[in-house]
């Protein structure tokens, strides 16, 4: 048979097509797992002085602390749902490192970190999982607005929404990117490609990350979508679109930095897939990860998580030890202790203030009912 | 005053409310240069700016998102979803999303989002697009149902709709948007939500309805006048929250009512109504509650829709029933 081909391309050669799909996107990456530098070009371009690498370290330091203390506080019934973050440090916070207080953070529900380092108070964070309704206020302690929204629960949801803040922030000319994070799992929904669209035709100021943590509860990321890499779902929609190793904090940086200059000077949108890992379960709700996957793969993955690497790649450069990394997390502990003791003297909510809040104008009877509850003193 | 059609209301309520307040926009899809496949949005675009009045990709889910990320950068935006059938593909943006946020910020932001949407039958429509689907839309907290009768009304309560802080689902009923004329009054005035109106009084009975069942209402109010029947008609214009207060005093005037709904038995806004007066109402009444709606079936195919739908007939005969029990 003869090839049938347009401008010397083969066009129904579908197995040469596939291999061309995978080939598509290199990984970038700038520290392997031992925190050796692979790429120089990259961490110049990356320009990170030592006050910014030790930022990003305690950045991440910090989400591993809490990923640890709420852990535990979970356990012992004194915390609602937590989506444990470990392993995800750097896809997580070096790449929110790169956005300003202005940009606005559109996360999914294991997306906690972010929206702390961007100043939502730590017992904010703490009351949201509990389910109450002073975590749902994005303000700092000083009452300033935190451009953030509550982690989002369905799943894709955040990307439509970040999609309707990009175009707003395109047509008030703001200097501002919206930028949002779901998983490799949320990548399949309906909305992701829709939020990624829109932004495309739109040239909205959008930054959106998928981080291939390798499952989806149980499911995992083969069983999602033949697509090689999810960063091809972008070029479906004609949004530029990178892989990156999501374990490395400053490959994750430059590429977030990139990305976010190019939102803001009008460009439109790009797309980030960061290759991580899940080292925990799903979620503190009764998630057993054995159930679907093995143990030596978690191991495998724990050597490779990003703070080894990023503890390795310091010390060498003489800006970091021991002794400072366990003073921070002293400090940082110190803080949570601190945060909790604020958690747990709220006042307890009112039936009748859920009621006012749902309108602002009430309806006949939510008036009738919030008289009721008011008379209870509920 | 002017007589216009009810479309016409509706396009020069968006076209004031563009004049008025900079940060509202328009988008859905083909409203744009096309003005919307009904025309609704017909020459905003060119008067207001491709900025403010612009056309959408095709996902329903999309242009919900957007509604909702709008916000954020303090605009009032008006979505349209082209036929309300449409509904389920943007059901997440309006219940799970939008009638939501108030509550889950805390009262601490606002979500002043209208979504317009044609709904209804009696145009034979492909199928998906005619449905009477308000019913879903009520039983979400958080969002109010809006849906106008007639030309002013229409007018009114969408720029009412406009300057709420809430989310509002504003249905325009397809066969009245080009079959209904009535005066209109001049310029920028707001009709209140939340308020029934009565459009025709009487003594002897009640019928309540809503959207396109109002001028089904009225006609058979006007044969029941033939028969020395005086028919109250209230239009309850928002369907959620209810005008509870409205429906009481018209029931203890006449003693006697008939809830009219173009939406089938099991669906739409009726049931609630008649709950709200057996629980609250039942004492002044002489006779059961009577029920017209449209049968339990999925929306019919389009030649079967004259059939199908519900006739002024049909109210007729149920308020004899209603007026001659006992």
């Amino acid at each position: 048979m003869a090839d049938i081909t347009v401008n010397n391309e083969t066009i129904l050669d579908f197995t040469k097509q596939l291999k061309a799909q995978n080939d598509m996107f290199p990984v970038l990456s700038i520290l392997n797992n031992n925190g050796d530098i692979v790429d120089e070009e990259a961490l110049k371009r990356a320009d990170l002085s030592d006050d910014d690498l030790i930022n990003i370290m305690k950045r991440m330091l910090l989400s591993r602390q809490l990923n640890i203390r709420s852990t535990k506080l979970a356990k012992q019934g004194r915390f609602g749902f937590f989506a444990p973050t470990a392993g995800q440090e750097a896809s997580q916070m070096a790449s929110s490192y790169a956005f300003n207080h202005d940009d606005w953070l559109m996360p999914g529900y294991r997306d906690i970190p972010q929206i702390v380092a961007k100043g939502w108070p730590i017992w904010k964070a703490i009351l949201w999982s509990r389910g109450h309704a002073l975590g749902n206020e994005f303000t700092t302690e000083e009452g300033e607005p935190v451009n953030s929204w509550m982690p989002q629960i369905i799943i894709g949801a955040q990307y439509v929404e970040a999609t309707g803040i990009a175009l707003g922030l395109k047509k008030r000319q703001k200097d501002a990117v919206a930028y949002a994070y779901t998983g490799e799992g949320g990548s399949s929904q309906g909305d992701f490609y829709e939020a990624i669209n829109f932004a495309g035709a739109y040239k909205a100021n959008a930054v959106f990350f998928v981080q291939n943590n390798g499952y989806a509860i149980s499911t995992p990321r083969a069983l999602q979508t033949a697509a090689p890499h999810l960063a091809a779902k972008g070029w479906a929609a004609g949004v530029p679109s990178v892989v990156v190793d999501g374990n490395d904090p400053l490959a994750v940086y430059l590429v977030a930095k990139e990305a976010r200059a190019w939102a803001v000077s009008g460009n439109g949108p790009v797309l980030i897939e960061t290759l991580t890992n899940r080292l925990e379960a799903h979620s503190t709700a009764g998630d057993d990860p054995l159930r679907y996957r093995k143990q030596e793969d978690i191991d495998a993955w724990w050597k490779k998580e990003p703070l080894i690497r990023m503890r390795q790649f310091m010390t060498e450069k003489s800006i970091w030890d021991e002794d400072k990394e366990n003073a921070y997390i002293s400090e940082v502990n110190t803080l949570i202790d601190e945060q909790i003791k604020i958690a747990d003297k709220v006042d307890k909510q009112k039936i009748s203030n859920f009621i006012k809040n749902t309108l602002e104008v009430p309806g006949y009877a939510m008036k009738e009912q919030i008289a009721k509850f008011e008379s209870e003193g509920k | 005053m002017a007589v216009k059609s009810y479309i016409d209301a509706i396009r020069e309520a968006m076209d004031l409310a563009l004049e008025k307040d900079k940060d509202v926009l328009i988008f859905g899809e083909d409203v744009g240069e096309n003005g919307g496949v009904f025309r609704a949005t017909d020459g905003l675009q060119a008067k207001h700016g491709e900025d403010r009045v612009f056309n959408t990709p095709l996902a329903e889910s999309g242009i919900g998102g957007l509604a909702i990320g709008l916000t954020t950068q303090n605009y009032r935006p008006i979505m349209e979803i082209q036929f309300f059938g449409f509904l389920f593909e943007v059901m997440d943006s309006i219940a799970g999303q939008m009638a939501r946020n108030r509550f889950r910020f805390n009262n601490t932001r606002n979500f002043p989002i209208v979504v317009r949407s044609p709904y209804g039958g009696g145009t034979k429509t492909p199928e998906m697009h005619a449905d009477n689907l308000e019913g879903i839309v009520a039983q979400v907290p958080g969002i109010r149902v809006v849906m106008p009768a007639n030309p002013a009304d229409a007018k009114g309560l969408l720029l009412s709709s406009i300057e709420s802080n809430d989310p509002v689902v504003f249905l325009e009923n397809l066969h009245l948007y080009r079959s209904v004329k009535g005066e209109v009054p001049e310029g920028y005035y707001t009709t209140p939500l939340d308020t029934a109106a009565i459009v025709r009084e009487g003594k002897d009975l009640s019928i309540i309805s809503y959207g396109g069942g109002v001028p089904v209402a009225v006609k058979a109010a006007d044969e029941l006048a033939k028969q020395d029947i005086e028919a109250e008609v209230l239009d309850l214009r928002t369907v959620s929250p209810l005008d509870i207060e409205a429906i009481g005093q018209t029931i203890q005037k006449t003693g006697r009512v008939v809830v009219v709904q173009e939406a089938q038995r099991m669906a739409g806004i009726g049931a609630n109504v008649m709950a709200e007066i057996s629980e609250r109402f039942i004492l002044s009444l002489k006779a059961p509650i009577g029920r017209v709606a449209a049968p339990d079936s999925v929306y019919p195919f389009g030649q079967a829709e004259n059939d199908w739908m519900i006739k002024a007939d049909d109210i007729v005969a149920k308020a004899l029933e209603v007026v001659n029990y006992d």
